[in-house]
């Protein structure tokens, strides 16, 4: 077995070890030790890639000396590790691009404990891109909700504190479901594991017909549609992303959801399979909320009236293309779901990490009106505002137009049917998509004196007599979140210029994936 | 005014810290506070108008919710007794679906070491689940710290400095002469009892988990019938910090070597020991103790968080 096969187990240990590490290291040493761990991460994760690239292959790793049914199981192939990779970019460019605001957001006593929730979340977020057993992923996925409350949290302010106790509620409901889901498919099947659960089912359909699983894949489905902001359960989205710190926001946006699709996609596709799945009614139900998710989202977006809002609001409209391909099915389908989850883990977390730079030259508002003008005070994050809101609306060479077209001939290939939902749900929603996030950056270069109207901060100075909270002073921290939102724009560029590449590296993975 | 609240939906300002706190207001009663409290909010728009308008937004969501709720339920037990109805019955079941349990009865004494065999199933062959469970627990434990432990943040406002009222409201429980005098006696044993189930957990029924609570339970009475002052003495905030850093270490270490030896078929070197012995079963013992200390430092952790804002030192400074 040769060496690197070890490197998906150790990005999982090293994590969790940090996690615990970090509760007891002083704050500057916890961040400059994640920072450290996450670029460790990402080196394992691409000599994982290009192993899996070079040799076409995949590996399944036993945890321990028993083998496949009766110990646990992690797998890698190219699909796990690009996806990998991904999120760890990401999620190092989130922690440096909101250091300015999470040192002020954050009381000190607390980054560190701050630090270890990032690195737990790690953990989960690599076992749940690795793992090839159904309960490993509820196990890890309570670790992803508990510590995506405690990144919440963390700005300790009334507003997060409620919108942490709603995110947390609408999380474990979506938790049990999905563990009652895994209760019941352990009942039908007999086994955990996803290949030997998969066995199991196909001689069961044969036996009892496939109502039974129907109901338990409901279940979980509805679990995990709950915890990633499928339509209709999209609402509580706006109020955790917009009242989070901006580090958390990225995360929680544009990775802790992602994780979960990718974990229902890979119990679709590995303890189910493509072929059971097509008998069942599940995907064209996917198909069709993940359309209206397109709508709806992006209609709220417009309505809404901060900009922070309209992120959040169009992240639910983003979600359901994933959905919508997950619902059409065929390798085409289902690599543009995977290609819209890179795409979007990109830009979302670009968009989250420069909206708050924008308010911040703006009285520290983030309403549309006080933005006017934001992005000519705040130069460099006005244009990675609007590369990343282009990227979004579809714009050519960018990440977002890949996407569209990687669903729309997905969707050519189809039933007819599906061709007329698809189309012309694509079509609306591009457009709708282009009226909020193209009237946003027209707004932010429009001349204006921009945060005339309402300032948070001083009204409540001026109410309360108390020295108001001055935004940090411009320091070192200005050229991280550069950096970061110039890596992320690069992966952006990267996604856009060469989708024929990443197309073939997603097919190559999901080859060998179901 | 509906600017104002709008601006509260997006997030701009906290509508509610608008409204005249008892710090402010030493003149008014609370009935009459409570009252301005109402006609404020009302004022810059967080409450409707009138009182009728808000009874029937009220009653028009709660029928909603009652009715959603109600479908819901009735939709889940339909799920649940159609799947009931198709579970095969016990000693029928398809060869397929039991193989896992079957190596699990059949061999598991044999290969785990471990007379529980669920010690050795949930500790051995799925010890990777176990080892993410038990992670859990430190991050719910690193949540509460950071939601309730007092820091210069949540505890000074504009209306005052709560780290000086927060020592008026603490309520000396080892004042009461019945708790003290009851854990006393109590707490010894019911620890004694903790290591016990803590330390047979690969014998027989118990092990980390329950072991740990129990063990917990009693630091907690400990605490709450002799003061605070006695567990501080010997469970510093650091020491506190530094057990459970050693416990998780020691059991990500403990895993990592065990899954990579067996993934890579390498001799592992742990020594099952007789089935039954008190040093037996491999790593499951020390594994237990890791998992015990943990799950009773966390709860202990979670009741000195919510009573009083931390442990160890970082209260009495």
């Amino acid at each position: 077995m040769p060496f690197l096969w070890n490197f998906p187990l150790f990005t999982i240990l090293l994590s969790l070890f940090s996690g615990v590490l970090c509760m007891l290291l002083p704050w500057r040493a916890a961040k400059w030790f994640t920072v450290t761990l996450e670029c460790l991460l990402i080196g394992l994760a691409s000599s994982v890639l290009w192993y899996t690239a070079s040799t076409g292959t995949a590996f399944t790793y036993p945890m321990g000396e028993f083998p496949a049914p009766w110990g646990n199981e992690i797998r890698a192939g190219s699909l796990e590790a690009l996806m990998a990779l991904g999120f760890l970019a990401v999620l190092l460019c989130s922690v440096l691009g909101g250091w300015t605001f999470l040192r002020t957001d954050v009381d000190e006593s607390k980054l560190h404990l701050y630090f270890g929730l990032v690195n737990l979340l790690t953990a989960a977020l690599m076992a749940l891109v690795w793992t090839n057993d159904v309960f490993t992923g509820y196990v890890f996925l309570e670790i992803m909700t508990l510590a995506s409350c405690g990144l919440l949290i963390a700005r300790e302010n009334g507003r997060s504190a409620l919108a942490a106790m709603r995110y947390m509620i609408m999380n474990l409901l979506g938790s049990g479901l999905f563990l009652l889901g895994v209760v019941l498919l352990y009942n039908l099947t007999g086994h955990l594991l996803m290949v030997p659960m998969r066995e199991s089912i196909a001689s069961m359909i044969a036996e009892n017909g496939e109502r039974p699983l129907t109901f338990a894949l409901t279940i979980l489905t509805i679990g995990l549609g709950l915890k990633s902001g499928l339509f209709p359960f999209y609402f509580w989205m706006p109020d955790t992303y917009g009242s989070a710190t901006p580090t958390s926001a990225s995360i929680l946006s544009s990775l802790v959801s992602k994780s979960y699709i990718f974990l229902l996609f890979k119990i679709y596709c590995r303890a189910i399979g493509p072929e059971v799945l097509s008998l069942l009614p599940l995907p064209r139900i996917l198909l069709v909320l993940g359309v209206l998710g397109m709508v709806f989202g992006s209609v709220a977006a417009i309505r809404s009236g901060s900009l922070n809002r309209v992120v959040a609001y169009s992240s639910a409209a983003q979600i359901g293309y994933i959905y919508m391909g997950i619902g059409l099915g065929g390798p085409m389908g289902y690599a543009a779901a995977m290609f819209q989850i890179l795409s979007h883990t990109v830009t979302k977390s670009l968009l989250f990490l420069t909206t708050p730079q924008l308010a911040s030259v703006s009285g520290d508002s983030l309403l549309l009106e006080n933005l006017q003008g934001s992005g000519r005070r705040a130069k460099a994050a006005g244009l990675f505002f609007t590369l990343g809101a282009l990227s979004m609306v579809g714009i050519p060479f960018l990440a977002g137009f890949p996407a569209k077209l990687f669903f729309a001939s997905a969707a050519a290939e189809g039933t007819m049917t599906e061709m007329w939902i698809v189309l012309p749900a694509l079509a609306v929603s591009t457009v709708l998509n282009a009226v909020y996030y193209i009237g946003a950056v027209i707004r932010i270069y429009t001349a204006g004196p921009g945060g005339a109207g309402l300032r948070a901060r001083e009204i409540y100075a001026s109410e309360h007599g108390v020295q108001p909270v001055l935004p940090p002073k411009p320091d070192a921290s200005r050229h991280y979140f550069r950096l970061s939102a110039a890596v992320l724009t690069v992966c952006n560029l990267v996604l856009g210029l060469a989708p024929w590449a990443i197309l073939r590296l997603l097919e190559q993975g999901l080859s060998t994936f179901s | 005014m509906r600017k104002d609240f709008d601006a509260w939906l997006d997030g701009e300002t906290e509508l509610l810290d608008r409204l005249p706190e008892a710090a402010e207001r030493p003149d008014l009663s609370l009935d009459e506070l409570s009252r301005v409290r109402q006609e404020e909010a009302v004022r810059i728009g967080a409450l409707p108008r009138t009182r009728a308008l808000a009874e029937k937004h009220r009653k028009r969501f709660r029928l909603g919710y009652r009715l959603a709720a109600v479908g819901c339920c009735l939709a889940l037990m339909f799920v649940f007794l159609y799947m009931t109805a198709h579970i095969s019955s016990y000693g029928q079941e398809n060869p397929r679906a039991t193989e896992v349990s079957d190596r699990y009865v059949r061999d598991g004494l044999e290969e785990t070491g471990a007379t529980n065999i669920v010690a050795g199933m949930i500790l051995d062959y799925r010890a990777f689940d176990t080892l993410g469970e038990s992670h859990v627990l430190l991050t719910a434990l690193l949540c509460v710290i950071v939601l309730l432990s007092i820091d210069e943040k949540n505890m000074r406002s504009p209306y005052g400095d709560y780290s000086q009222i927060r020592l008026e409201r603490y309520f000396p429980t080892e004042q009461d002469s019945i708790l003290h005098k009851v854990g006393l006696v109590l707490s010894p044993c019911i620890m004694l009892y903790g290591f016990y189930v803590l330390l047979g957990g690969h014998l027989g029924p118990g092990g980390g988990f329950s072991g740990g609570v129990v063990l917990g339970t009693g630091l907690i009475l400990l605490s709450a019938s002799m003061g605070d002052g006695v567990t501080d003495r010997f469970l510093s905030r650091r020491r506190y910090h530094a057990v459970i850093f050693c416990a998780l270490g020691f059991y990500s270490f403990a895993k990592g070597y065990v899954f990579f030896t067996g993934a890579n078929g390498l001799e592992n070197h742990i020594p099952k020991g007789t089935p039954g012995a008190i040093l037996s079963a491999g790593l499951i013992l020390p594994l237990n103790i890791a998992v015990g200390l943990v799950v009773a430092l966390t709860m202990f952790g979670f009741y000195n968080l919510f009573y009083r804002g931390g442990n160890g030192e970082d209260y009495h400074d």
